[in-house]
């Protein structure tokens, strides 16, 4: 890889400072440094360090959301030839390939909205491009229904990067997790479509197609009209990431063996779901454990809750937060009319709550701390 | 009775050129050089000037704050050279050494007959007063002042540490002199803390006068922060004292021959060292006497007075640090490579699972000095707490520390760190934030507030 090391050192005088091209600095550093992790020793502090940095991290967690994403890219072209009564006589690769066709440009503007924003925001701060939207990027349309409008990916993407990320200083400074503020932004402006009883598959005509998801039939009180293996493996019209609970606990297996995500965090959302799913059996007429195999629950549980910026940053908050989370989520599916989903709303309101429940946890410490000089002050 | 404190947090980075058990000797030193650098706020008087003879145990510099904290010269010689940086800042005062030491003599003196104040006055005209340090804050001890307790850590867990009880099983003489001094000093016997697979043979379980607690557990079970936070925690204004093992040796010296004999063993250890062993050498000792001819020489080097996480980097002409008993030389890592966040690296160590490291648990590493990417803001969690073995919040502590606020910080823990108990944060840190360097700031804005 010499010649292109070679290639970028020759370039890199062009985009210091006082050269040519000084305004794409920001840019050229974040590509070499993707290229080739940088020559920079140590030099105050520990000498050595670990192997492990933001990028390394980043793509384990892409690698996590693949299958989920492929099964997405599958479901989208199954749900479209189940609708149109032609899944009989079709490939696996014609329905993968629909699916594709339909899900790759929202990946594509997703990613050209909101890296462009990054570039933007890191050259005109004169800070470097950071990894965090290596993961939003793709998490966005994940969360999205197929069909949804590009522009209104574009226009969400962009909201999350701007009011939700870049104002309170980039990556690792976030209130709310981005992808989850993009969903938000579009949720608010097509309700019905993305929540509502009736959710978008994927379309030819201009006339957009929507059928029933297991969620909304919950709300509405109707017997379910799909089977618990079809929810569990991801048969089921919704969000293109979301509906495979299979392929996302496969993700969930590369993010805790690798200790990326909090298992704490994971584990007590799936519990704090569950209890509540049970105690509200009477009403929703659902079993306990299917509540947690619909909608947008698993995902959130795995890749989103467990976001480590905008979730509870100590082991004991973690638990607290996941838990309410998990319950949030049900009780906003069993109890508000409106929104038969309640994942994306539960976290986001405990990604406000986060910092409070740290605030407790850490209270806790300094008391303990209070105490113990007082008890040496009486003996 | 003693006992053993198990602790689980922390982690051993296994370097590999850990020294072999064998001592060799160096020769005499052709220089020695003191520096006021090695000591956290200290403001130096100088009190020689370039030509003069000394003698060892004769003043070199002064603290300024306080005058009778006396720094002496560990040999006899004449000052070659004073060294300062920007500012005029001294950085070293070296003394070309003469090839006879001769000894200031401060008298033999059996240490049971004298009064806690005679024995304080003896160590600062000595020069062995600066190897007291007091926590919090990782300073000199004030002589003015008693502690609630002394505390000695009796091993080192860092990468590549030298081995205490192999270096000093011939001391114990001095050893036993030094302990009982220390104990004058606090009015109770000193806690000396021992891994707890010590055999019971050591020269370590044969003293008399102090309270041995056993630890174990991997690296920073041997810090003494980390002791202290188990045995007796600092809570706002008290007082440790903290004295390194090798060092209280030396103080036995002072008062069985009467002079300040700062001969001490220390381990030259790492990848880039043809033969790591134990050498015979001095405090302050030149690196250029010491390291000649036992490099490999196949690489640009980074040579460490001390470990590889909290040590101070020294240039071959450079000397010894006055608190270090290892020098470790790994290779500089100025280089690039390509992908390498992508690749397996099956070469690379990381305490977390996102490279094969966690599988072989047994191997060793050799690692280089480069930084495997970019300064970021805090953004994974739970890292710090895995190797940070106290009921402290870190990344809380540290924040505290950014945003300036005193208060804060001493409700998080302040007077219970040092840099080098938070090391192992640092080199875990995912986002590459200067740890050390945040405390040693912490510390000092506490020092100039609460003054």
């Amino acid at each position: 890889m010499n010649f292109l090391r070679n290639f970028l050192d020759k370039q890199k005088p062009k985009f210091e400072k006082g050269g040519k091209l000084e305004k794409l600095h920001s840019v050229f550093t974040g590509f070499e440094s993707f290229l080739f992790v940088p020559n920079q020793t140590t030099s105050n502090g520990a000498h050595i360090r670990d192997a492990v940095d933001l990028k390394r991290t980043m793509i384990i967690v892409v690698l996590a959301l693949v299958p989920a994403l492929l099964f997405g890219i599958y479901n989208v072209g199954y749900q479209h030839f189940l609708a149109t009564e032609a899944l009989e006589g079709a490939s696996f690769f014609q329905l993968f390939f629909y699916g594709l066709w339909k899900v790759l440009p929202m990946i594509i503007v997703s990613y050209i909205v909101g890296l462009g924003i990054e570039f933007a925001v890191a050259q005109m701060k004169g800070h470097e491009i950071n990894e965090g939207f290596l993961v939003s990027g793709l998490l966005i349309p994940m969360i999205m229904p197929v069909e949804a409008p590009l522009w209104m990916v574009a226009l969400s993407t962009a909201f999350a990067v701007i009011i939700g990320k870049e104002i309170f200083g980039g990556t690792g400074m976030n209130i709310w997790n981005p992808a989850l503020l993009a969903r938000a932004f579009f949720f608010f402006s097509y309700p019905s479509q993305i929540s509502g009883d009736k959710v978008w598959i994927a379309s030819d005509t201009a006339d957009a197609i929507s059928q029933a998801t297991p969620l909304a039939q919950m709300a509405l009180g109707q017997p379910l009209s799909y089977s618990t293996a079809d929810m569990f493996w991801g048969f089921i019209p919704g969000s293109v990431g979301e509906t495979s609970t299979f392929c996302i606990l496969i993700g969930a297996l590369i993010l805790l063996l690798t200790n990326v995500a909090s298992w704490r965090t994971m584990l007590s959302v799936f519990v704090g779901g569950f209890v509540m799913a049970w105690a509200f059996q009477p009403v929703s007429n659902v079993e306990a454990f299917q509540q947690l195999l619909m909608g947008g629950f698993a995902f959130g549980a795995v890749f989103m809750a467990t976001d480590p910026v905008t979730s509870a940053q100590t082991n004991t908050g973690k638990y607290i937060y996941g838990l309410l989370i998990g319950a949030m989520a049900v009780i906003i599916r069993c109890i508000n009319p409106g929104y038969p989903e309640g994942m994306m709303l539960a976290i986001l309101l405990m990604n406000t709550f986060a910092p409070l429940i740290d605030w407790f946890v850490v209270q806790s410490n300094i008391k303990r701390r209070l105490k113990r000089a007082q008890a040496v002050v009486k003996i | 009775m003693s006992k053993v404190i198990k602790l689980k947090k922390g982690l051993d980075i296994k370097l590999n050129g850990i020294a072999d058990k064998v001592v060799q000797t160096l020769g005499n030193p052709s220089h020695c050089a003191l520096k006021p650098t090695d000591f956290r706020a200290l403001v130096p008087r100088l009190a020689v000037k370039t030509g003069d003879e000394v003698k060892a145990g004769d003043v070199l510099f002064t603290d300024k704050a306080h005058p009778e904290i006396k720094f002496t010269s560990p040999v006899s010689g004449t000052i070659e050279e004073i060294k300062r940086g920007e500012r005029r800042k001294l950085l070293e005062i070296i003394v070309k050494a003469d090839t006879e030491t001769r000894y200031h003599d401060f008298g033999k003196v059996e240490i049971n007959k004298l009064e806690r104040e005679e024995i304080i006055n003896r160590m600062l005209e000595s020069g062995v007063w600066p190897m007291v340090k007091q926590r919090p804050y990782d300073i000199i001890a004030n002589p003015t002042t008693t502690p609630k307790a002394i505390f000695v850590s009796g091993f080192d867990s860092a990468p590549l540490a030298p081995d205490y009880e192999f270096m000093l099983n011939d001391q114990e003489h001095d050893l036993q002199t030094g302990f009982d001094c220390l104990a004058k000093l606090c009015k109770r016997s000193v806690n000396l803390n021992l891994e707890s697979d010590t055999p019971s043979a050591s020269v370590f379980t044969k003293l008399k006068n102090v309270e041995i607690n056993y630890f174990s557990g991997p690296h920073p079970s041997g810090n003494a922060g980390i002791q202290i936070n188990h045995l007796n925690p600092i809570n706002k204004g008290d007082l440790v004292w903290v004295v390194n093992i090798q060092d209280v040796a030396i103080i036995g010296r002072l008062f069985n021959q009467g002079r300040f004999d700062a001969r001490k063993i220390i381990a030259i250890a790492g990848s880039e060292v043809s033969k790591p062993l134990y050498y015979h050498t001095i405090l302050g000792a030149s690196i250029t006497d010491i390291l000649t001819g036992k490099l490999k020489g196949r690489t640009d080097e980074r040579i460490i007075s001390g470990n590889a996480l909290t040590g101070t980097a020294v240039k071959s002409d450079g000397y010894l640090g006055y608190y270090d008993n290892l020098i470790t030389v790994i290779p500089e890592g100025n280089q690039y490579e390509f992908l390498g966040w992508a690749t397996p690296g099956f070469n690379k160590f990381s305490a977390s699972k996102l490279f094969p490291s966690f599988l072989c648990p047994k191997k060793r590493y050799t690692l280089d000095t480069n930084f495997h990417g970019e300064r970021r803001a805090f953004v994974v969690s739970g890292q710090y707490e895995q190797v940070f073995p106290m009921d402290i919040y870190p990344v809380y502590l540290l924040k505290a520390i950014l945003a300036h606020d005193i208060d804060q910080m001493e409700q998080l823990g302040i007077y219970e760190v040092v840099p080098e108990d938070m090391a192992l944060c640092e080199f875990v840190c995912t986002s590459k934030t200067p740890v050390q360097q945040i405390v040693s700031e912490g510390i000092e804005l506490m020092m100039k507030e609460t003054n």
